[in-house]
């Protein structure tokens, strides 16, 4: 089925599609202001968005400040993706419970809870994918995942700007989302361009209040959509990325880079497609009843790679070089894709500034000899 | 994806079932051999293990362990687990008396090429408690003792003391399979081999190299140098294949610990053929 009848919602039209999605029993996740930052949040209404704010980010820094204007969607990626929601940071998977001298094991397979995520940008959507690869593509397939992932609804927005972090176009992964959503919005100065990308989104589209769209509306949107296009400063090449890195497992580049990484893990926790994981044990005070609980990890941990009483990245390089390597080349061989999507988190949010693309850049630049 | 075959798909695979120790065995100080059978007879009969796979084993309030399986009763449909008592979980384990139950989930991994080395010569290589996998396949091959040309066993540990499966040994040399030991330090009574276990290899006679598959599972130190005694016999890097280790923690490829270069020692392992990790078991820290 064809999709993509373009048509206009006005500004206040955002709160007939927000108690639409909730009265189709969704939690609504959005954008929110929360410890000066714009976060996915459940939002109970459009109040509740940073209408008038937009965010600032270079490497290493973050701020939100107001805008000129009362653009909803006027700013550009937060910290969380909408991993925190599908890949939660913290999730139980199991239980054991002991009856007499035996124990009972269960795996939660279930969750009612059903999101819909508004203000979803095009890399994002990519982000969700890597991660539906990882999930649900191979031999096993997470259930909770699975459950969260199919009753999902994507409202999309696509990008009217970009911030000096953001690389997507050489990611090939934005910034106009052109799949993978049930809804999406263009924000014009005075309404929106909506349009819808599934039967669900389509649905919901029909019971709005939308007007007719006129060419002027669409070549507004395709100017505003096109500056977020000219604002991305910031190139990545993919091209042999995989190769470039692998070749030079041993580059000097590696040992400066350990000097400045905190090895804090900000990077694998901000990045939205970073999906590894630890299961704790937490156990009640009779010890017969035990959760199962499984929480982000980080190969950035010291004790990620522990094995048999010793530890296999026992300094910084090792692990950036992990992370990296990972990310960018053998992330291909697991899923036959790269691991970035380009929405530059990890070089805003890592708090000395360390930039994938100028490690990327640096490691070409002089090739190592092994 | 179509939902319809995302859901056949949908069995979890954190479902954890109950196992009870039928008999645990001293092998040498601090590891043990479990004999385990499950509790619930249809999970029994779904099972289904090769050899050089592993299982998660569970105590609940500990965690998992991935313990890898070295071997099956058919029969008595029981488990053989030798676990060396390391950390918390195993230590957890070691504690438990026949009849105890703990948890399991599996089984997991890719296991050795049993069916590619028929014909051949297979040869066996285990450095100390690298026996545990190495063991399920002795026990595969014997099983089907004329699929292969020839059976070698070459084994090695630190000390006479510290080698496994002692008892079996006169019995795995009936089914006339050749059997090669050596330790790093011998003791009086000792009358075997004394040295690393790569020398093993290089004394090993391999009359058709083309046609003979290297397994090994010991050290990564062990197996880089008797890789490189297998080559020079003239064995090709197609034909030997390592179980590697890692910290494997989900076992099923979603929590990324287990990460060697591009692979994913719980699926994609732990059993890996030479060729394919070779540029990557020269790197430090990877």
């Amino acid at each position: 089925m064809e999709y993509g009848n373009r048509q206009l919602l006005a500004k206040e039209g955002l709160q007939d599609l927000i108690l639409a999605m909730q009265a189709l029993e969704y939690m609504v996740i959005g954008p929110k202001i929360e410890q000066e930052a714009i976060v996915y949040e459940e939002i109970n209404s459009l109040e509740d968005l940073p209408r008038g704010w937009t965010d600032l980010q270079t490497a290493g820094t973050y701020r939100i400040k107001r805008r000129d204007d009362d653009a909803y969607f006027g700013y550009v990626v937060g910290p969380r993706s909408l991993k925190h929601y599908l890949h939660p940071p913290r999730q139980l998977v199991a239980t054991a419970t002991r009856d007499g001298q035996r124990w009972e094991f269960e795996s939660i397979e279930n969750i009612e809870q059903k999101y819909a995520f508004l203000g979803v940008r095009a890399c994002e959507i990519a982000a969700m994918r890597v991660q539906d690869r990882v999930f649900l593509q191979g031999d096993y397939v997470d259930p909770l995942y699975a459950k969260r992932r199919e009753s999902a609804l994507i409202v999309a927005v696509n990008c009217t700007m970009a911030a000096p972090t953001c690389f997507c176009t050489s990611m090939q992964t934005g910034p106009r989302c052109t799949d993978g959503y049930d809804l999406a919005l263009t924000e014009l100065a005075e309404a929106f361009v909506i349009e819808a990308g599934s039967d669900k989104g389509e649905k919901i589209l029909r019971d709005l209040p939308c007007s007719p769209v006129t060419t002027a509306d669409l070549e507004q949107a395709r100017k505003l959509q096109q500056q977020a296009v000219e604002q991305i400063s910031k190139t990545m090449n993919p091209v042999n990325l995989r190769e470039d890195l692998l070749e030079n497992l041993n580059h000097d580049r590696w040992e400066e880079t350990a000097r400045r990484c905190l090895s804090c893990a900000n990077c694998t926790m901000v990045c939205p497609t970073c999906f590894c994981s630890t299961v704790e044990e937490v156990v009640d005070l009779s010890g017969d009843n035990i959760e199962r609980r499984r929480t982000w990890d980080s190969c950035f941990d010291i004790d990620f790679s522990y094995q048999n009483g010793s530890i296999v990245r026992n300094d910084i390089r090792s692990r950036y070089r992990q992370w990296l390597t990972h990310k960018l080349a053998t992330w291909h061989d697991q899923f036959d894709q790269s691991g970035c999507v380009g929405c530059g988190r990890c070089i805003t949010w890592c708090p000395v500034g360390i930039d994938l693309t100028e490690e990327v850049a640096v490691i070409r630049e002089k090739k190592c000899s092994e | 994806m179509p939902a319809e075959s995302l859901r056949e798909k949908t069995v979890s695979p954190w479902q954890i079932h109950p196992v009870r120790i039928v008999a645990a065995k001293a092998e040498v100080p601090g590891v043990i051999t479990y004999r385990l059978k499950f509790v619930d007879q249809n999970v029994e009969d779904a099972y289904s293990v090769s050899p050089g796979q592993f299982n998660m084993l569970y105590m609940p309030g500990y965690g998992e362990s991935a313990i890898s399986v070295s071997g099956y009763d058919e029969q008595n449909r029981e488990l053989l687990q030798t676990v060396r008592v390391a950390g918390n979980v195993t230590r957890a384990l070691s504690r438990l008396n026949v009849g105890d139950e703990l948890g399991l989930r599996g089984p997991f991994g890719q296991g050795w090429p049993m069916k590619a080395a028929q014909g051949g010569h297979l040869v066996l290589i285990a450095g100390g408690l690298g026996f545990a996998p190495i063991r399920s396949a002795i026990e595969a091959a014997i099983c089907h003792r004329g699929r292969y040309e020839k059976i070698s066993i070459l084994a090695g540990a630190r000390s006479p003391d510290q080698l496994l499966y002692r008892e079996q040994y006169e019995q795995w040399k009936a089914a006339q399979v050749e059997l090669r030991l050596t330790v790093d330090r011998a003791t009086p009574q000792w009358n075997g081999n004394v040295g690393v276990v790569p020398l093993l290899v290089d004394r090993l006679k391999i009359s058709n190299p083309a046609t003979a598959t290297v397994m090994v599972c010991g050290p990564e130190v062990m197996m880089w140098y008797t890789v490189k005694s297998a080559i020079e016999q003239n064995i090709s890097v197609e034909r030997i294949w390592l179980s590697m280790e890692r910290n494997m923690n989900c076992a099923i490829g979603h929590c990324g610990h287990c990460q060697f270069g591009p692979a994913f020692i719980c699926k994609d392992g732990p059993v890996l053929r030479y060729d394919r990790i070779a540029s990557y078991l020269k790197i430090k820290g990877l």
